[in-house]
């Protein structure tokens, strides 16, 4: 047995959760190898080797894979997935768009967001926005499998000269073309890699209410989120949101100012070790999973806040 | 230009739903279902499409038990123009699943499929990508925008950080994100109409499709359950507590 594991990075950094999902394939049986593609990806490399518990990485430079295009990603997969019985990405956009696909093709039943590894085949992982734990045994020779970060602490990385091999790029299949990419610049640490969030909901009344929470996280070094509601109203941009349909974070704490805490919402941040609600409703259930709760207007309350930190 | 909007019938948004007293699966007894919030983004889109002049069809499917009739006839008053059910009652599995709708698509040959990016019983978000995958088709998943010409489909993804712009060559997928659209609501005389459009059902094995499920449900649980903590009564108590008692601020 051994696992792959699939590495997301821009190109120049990996992404944290790459690093979470290393950790949950050192808990199966075997070697973990890693696969990086990319375009110009030699730093990517340089900070894969020092990875521990890898043993071993692919490495595929060429401009196919610049922007990650999940069809292409695919085929290099396939090409070098003999002799894994697990292949592992993290679930991000990156992994949930790029997973699947493998997994149709490797006529495999994917196991999505696992939240442990209970043994080689069997994993427990959240259903119903995180109301139920379900746990499940996959039967397919290749277990494909998306890995929830926010379970997983991340590996360290004491590690040096991991040997890396150059594999071969597959042709593109040219059916999907990369246009564009924005991606929001924030002297903020990213919300899933943050450890302290603080998010607005539907009671911050309107998106340019939203620099109140911004001063406070700049004096905290804290990510911006907000809930589906606060994102349904147009206050601010989809990735902010954390939730059932969002992002999952679990920082050290988590400051929820005027989020009522519907079960979507804390399926993504109920496993923050210490949450705050400030909401005016008394009665709101974001104040059942509160370990500190104050029941007050947020205007008065964020502006108050700001200035005792 | 004919779009397939597959439809999944779920457990609605504001049930909380618990484990059976035996663990062996979640309590579905007496609860709402309803189409599935995402499918209902999917649907809009469709819809949209063809009125704005640039889709001639919108066809719905489902795969799942008969009851699911109920949320293709509520697809039809949203403005699909047919609707198809696969009848199954396995316990279906989204790979299954993808299978079935491969074998529609080969029937039907439609130019955009555009599905719901996950549903909210399951949360897995694998069948669009697994129906592309089976197809040989190009992927936009968690849609933002979709900006359907003759032979191509631009679509701008919700990707984490920011957005992302991809344009497909037809026929294609798309997976549809909140932002999306806002659905509409089915009016009475469309509920009336609806009753009187074309909904055909067939059976898996039909199809020949083997939906046999790949793995195995253990066992389903409450999640760990987080006691409620102290309620605080000024900025300052809180700040005192969050320094000295948490310790996570400085």
């Amino acid at each position: 047995m051994n696992t792959l594991v699939i590495a997301e990075h821009d190109n120049s950094s990996l992404k944290g959760a790459t690093l979470n999902t290393i950790a949950a394939a050192g808990i199966v049986s075997g070697d973990v190898t890693m696969i990086i593609a990319g375009q110009d990806i030699g730093s990517v490399i340089e900070e894969a080797q020092t990875l521990d518990g890898v043993n071993k990485i692919l490495k595929c430079d060429n401009e196919v894979y610049a922007n990650a295009i999940a069809e292409d990603l695919t085929s290099l997969i396939i090409a070098n997935s003999d002799g894994y019985s697990h292949i592992m990405a993290p679930s991000t956009t990156f992994g949930k768009n790029l997973m699947p696909r493998i997994s149709a093709k490797l006529d495999s039943q994917q196991i999505s967001d696992i939240i442990s590894v209970e043994s080689d085949d069997t994993f427990k992982r959240p259903i119903y926005a995180g109301s139920c734990i379900a746990t499940v045994k996959s039967n397919d020779s290749v277990k494909v499998i998306t890995v929830r970060s926010t379970a997983f602490d991340p590996v360290t990385t004491s590690n040096s000269g991991i040997e890396v091999i150059d594999i071969e790029a597959q042709s593109s299949l040219e059916i999907s073309k990369f246009i564009s990419e924005e991606i929001a610049k924030s002297d903020r640490p990213e919300l899933t890699a943050a450890n302290i969030v603080i998010s607005g909901g539907r009671g911050m009344q309107s998106g340019d209410n939203f620099h109140l929470l911004d001063s406070i996280a700049d004096k905290l070094g804290a990510a911006v989120g907000a809930s589906r509601a606060a994102v349904d109203a147009g206050f601010v941009p989809n990735d902010y949101q954390v939730g059932q349909t969002g992002k999952i974070v679990a920082p050290d704490l988590y400051i929820a100012v005027g989020i009522s805490g519907a079960i979507q919402h804390l399926a993504g941040m109920k496993d923050s070790k210490v949450i705050v609600a400030i909401n005016k409703d008394e009665d709101a259930p974001i104040f059942q999973v509160a370990d500190y709760g104050l029941v007050a207007d947020l205007f008065n309350a964020l502006p108050e806040l700001e200035a005792s930190l | 230009m004919k779009i397939l909007v597959p439809i999944k019938r779920v457990v609605d948004y504001n049930v909380k739903v618990r484990p059976l007293s035996d663990n062996s699966n979640v309590d579905l007894n007496n609860v709402k279902m309803a189409v599935n919030p995402f499918c209902e983004i999917a649907l809009e889109e469709a819809v949209r499409l063809k009125e704005s002049g640039k889709a001639t069809e919108v066809i719905a499917v489902s795969v799942g038990k008969t009851e699911s009739q109920e949320q293709l006839r509520t697809a039809l008053a949203l403005g699909a123009d047919r609707a198809t059910l696969v009848e199954s009652d396995s316990l279906l599995e989204p790979l299954g699943i993808a299978k079935v709708l491969h074998k529609i698509v080969e029937n039907e040959k439609p130019d955009l499929i555009i599905l719901g990016k996950q549903a909210i019983d399951g949360d897995n978000n694998q069948t669009g990508q697994m129906l592309a995958e089976l197809l040989g088709y190009p992927q936009a998943t968690n849609a933002s925008e979709v900006i359907l010409e003759d032979s191509s489909v631009k679509v701008t993804r919700e990707i984490d950080g920011g957005l992302q712009t991809l344009e497909l060559t037809i026929p294609a997928i798309v997976t549809t994100d909140l932002r999306l659209n806002e659905p509409r609501y089915a009016s009475l005389p469309n509920i009336m109409k609806a009753k009187k459009k074309e909904l055909n059902v067939m059976s898996t094995s039909e199809l020949g499709v083997d939906v046999n499920p790949r793995t195995e449900l253990l066992s389903v649980e409450l999640p760990p359950s987080r006691e409620a903590g102290v309620m605080v009564e000024t900025i300052e108590d809180l700040v005192d507590k969050l320094k000295n008692e948490a310790k996570v601020i400085q």
